[in-house]
């Protein structure tokens, strides 16, 4: 017992220890295990199969209806667009959120807090519910199409049942995610500084690239990953408000999971997620060091 | 007043002697979406004192996946007919005995000892259907459309832009096959490559891919055409009389829907008194008027007259020849069944 307080500091730190290990380490591991075995006859797994990387090859490689082996694309493309989608929803997070936030700290600390209730408030409902409110709002009898295609010069415009829905439904699922990280940093903003910035002759828009945006940087930072990563796996609203018409990496996730019952190629492609988030966060991980230095 | 329920509920429990409840007067429903009257649960409840909690799902894969991953907990589920004898060889059924029930005298003798469980010692029937084509006939100024898939894959121009496809892989991969002339579960590329060919050109001229709010887009007039199933258009023609069905010529799907106990079933006493419950002419009718599918119990005298005048509830005879089973597909057929889906929609 010479080293005791290491030993205390081991054994206070045992139950997060032990919950991680537990709630994170071992369904990770048993996700990776499973992706390298083979489907079982009528679903689930074959724990008895030999591992092999063959669920990762088929991502890339597969044989043709005609028997030949050709480079299949499109896992790539689902990849892709899912990518371009997370990302897109990211741009307009930040595009709606910043003024938001920016407002936001500005208030009064009463007003503030019944602004921060509000924006918390659609989280009391099931994200399933809030889409289909969506898709009402969105539908050819819903008001914003009528709307729309009362001004539209180009006759009829189709609003739902496509990218540009998802990417509406998205962006309102996921816009408190960006807004609350960045008032979290504008509250503590001096706001002298702004003044500073004006007297020295900067205009509002220089003002804004030059002062607020870099200060904000690592609000912009936390809530970009908090809104690209889940995006990145949403499956419930491209399903619903994109008309099941092209399929998103958590779509197929979810058919390898219930009817192609396929767990062990689901679970292959989870673990592609998985790396591709964590290629998303290093990268954001090195920039931000780079940029302390 | 509430007590007066539960003196009720007791008294009606008591009264049943046909089985031992379990200690927990609770039941967990697993059954497809918008499937079952809730109103019919309270009923339930006030006769037995058993609380019903009711779950939905949208495929037989998903009931499946929830079995194999044998962390989901309830004591009734509703299979369909060809996944059944899968379910019994994995030991994921547990034995009811539905000819010992006290309500077995009820079922129709077309129905009993069916070929997915020959002496039904797992399952007792609920309701059956066809999966075929609804169309609203307004979009066609009120004429009559042919009785083929090929107003599904190669529509009319009226019904172009306004045309719902089930969500389904297995569903509208049948299909296609029936008006393919190909055999279902087929495990031939050049099969799957032709069927593949026909979505894809199929693809364009549709609205959407769903499997849910069948009814309320039928009914609403948000699609024209949906590839869907014979009770939901019966019920949305309630709300739009212009809506008709058709059993293509080709092939119309049929699926046999059934009650049975999973093997983990927290419940499974409160899972007979419940089967049994069902197989009571009056709350067998309750069902078949409330979502439009007909049972396999004699009770067609308590049949809604409203139901009684609609081709898609009571089918010509002279269509019976129409009725393709649906089978289980093998594992190379549902590697290739996926083949196409991810091409289709990737």
């Amino acid at each position: 017992m010479t080293d005791r307080p290491a030993l205390r500091r081991l054994g206070l730190l045992t139950p997060a220890l032990a919950t991680i290990a537990v709630l994170i380490g071992v369904p990770l591991a048993l996700m990776f295990w499973i992706s390298l075995l083979q489907k079982g006859d009528s679903g689930g797994v074959d724990w008895a199969s030999a591992p092999s990387l063959g669920n990762y090859i088929r991502l890339v490689w597969e044989e043709d209806f005609d028997g030949t082996m050709i480079v299949n694309t499109s896992y790539l493309i689902i990849l892709l667009r899912s990518v371009l989608q997370a990302a897109v929803t990211t741009g307009l997070c930040l595009l709606f959120g910043l003024p938001v936030a920016l407002w936001m700290a500005g208030l009064s600390r009463g007003q503030r807090e019944i602004m921060l209730l509000l924006i918390t408030i659609p989280f009391w409902t099931n994200l399933l519910v809030r889409n289909y409110a969506w898709l009402i709002i969105l539908r050819e009898d819903g008001w914003l199409s009528q709307l729309v295609n009362s001004l539209s010069p180009v006759g009829p415009v189709q609003l739902l049942y496509n990218d540009l829905a998802v990417a509406i439904g998205l962006t309102y699922s996921f816009l408190p995610f960006m807004i609350l990280p960045l008032y979290t940093v504008f509250e503590k903003f001096d706001w002298r500084l702004l003044e500073a910035a004006h007297d020295l002759g900067a205009p509002r828009r220089r003002a804004l690239r030059r002062v607020v945006i870099p200060i904000a940087m690592p609000g912009i930072a936390a809530g970009s990953l908090l809104v690209f990563i889940p995006c990145l796996g949403a499956f419930v609203t491209p399903a619903l408000l994109g008309g099941g018409k092209t399929l998103m990496l958590g779509n197929v996730i979810q058919m390898q999971f219930a009817a192609s019952r396929n767990w062990p190629f689901g679970a292959a492609l989870s673990v592609v997620l998985l790396a591709l988030m964590l290629v998303v966060m290093v990268a954001m991980a090195i920039w931000r060091n780079r940029r302390v230095k | 007043m509430k007590k007066t329920i539960i003196g009720l509920a007791l008294a009606a429990a008591t009264a049943l002697p046909a089985f031992a409840q379990d200690a927990e007067k609770t039941l967990y429903f697993y059954n497809w979406t918008d499937y079952y009257p809730v109103e019919l649960l309270a009923k339930f409840e006030t006769e037995t004192g058993i609380k019903v909690i009711l779950d939905g799902y949208d495929s037989n894969d998903t009931l499946l996946a929830k079995l194999q991953s044998g962390g989901a907990a309830y004591d009734v589920i509703v299979p369909s007919d060809y996944v059944i004898p899968g379910l019994i060889k994995d030991g994921l059924l547990l034995k009811i005995d539905t000819p010992a029930m006290a309500n077995y005298v009820h079922m129709k003798d077309a129905f009993k000892n069916p070929d997915f469980d020959p002496t039904q010692e797992y399952t007792a029937p609920y309701l059956w259907g066809v999966t075929g084509l609804a169309y609203d006939s307004a979009a066609v100024g009120g004429a009559e459309i042919e009785q083929s898939w090929k107003e599904l894959f190669d529509p009319r121009p009226e019904f172009v832009g306004k045309i719902a496809e089930l969500d389904t892989a297995s569903d509208v991969i049948l299909a296609a096959s029936l008006y393919l002339g190909i055999p279902q579960c087929t495990e031939s590329n050049e099969d799957a490559k032709r069927i593949l060919e026909l979505l894809e050109a199929q693809k364009p001229k549709l609205k959407m891919y769903s499997s849910d709010s069948t009814v309320d887009r039928m009914a609403s007039g948000e699609v024209a055409m949906y590839h869907v199933w014979n009770g939901a258009t019966a019920r949305a023609t309630l709300q739009r009389d212009t809506i008709r069905f058709i059993y293509p010529k080709e092939g119309t799907p049929m699926f046999r829907d059934n009650f049975a106990v999973p093997a983990n079933a927290p419940h499974p006493e409160n899972a007979k008194i419940f089967i049994n419950w069902m197989m009571a002419p009056e709350n067998a009718a309750a069902v078949s008027n409330a979502i439009a599918y007909a049972n396999a119990i004699k009770s067609d005298e308590f049949l809604d007259p409203k139901w009684r005048a609609m081709d898609a509830i009571n089918m010509p005879e002279d269509y019976a020849p129409r009725l393709v089973p649906t089978m289980d597909c093998g594992p190379a057929a549902r590697e290739l069944r996926d083949k196409i889906w991810t091409r289709l929609k990737g």
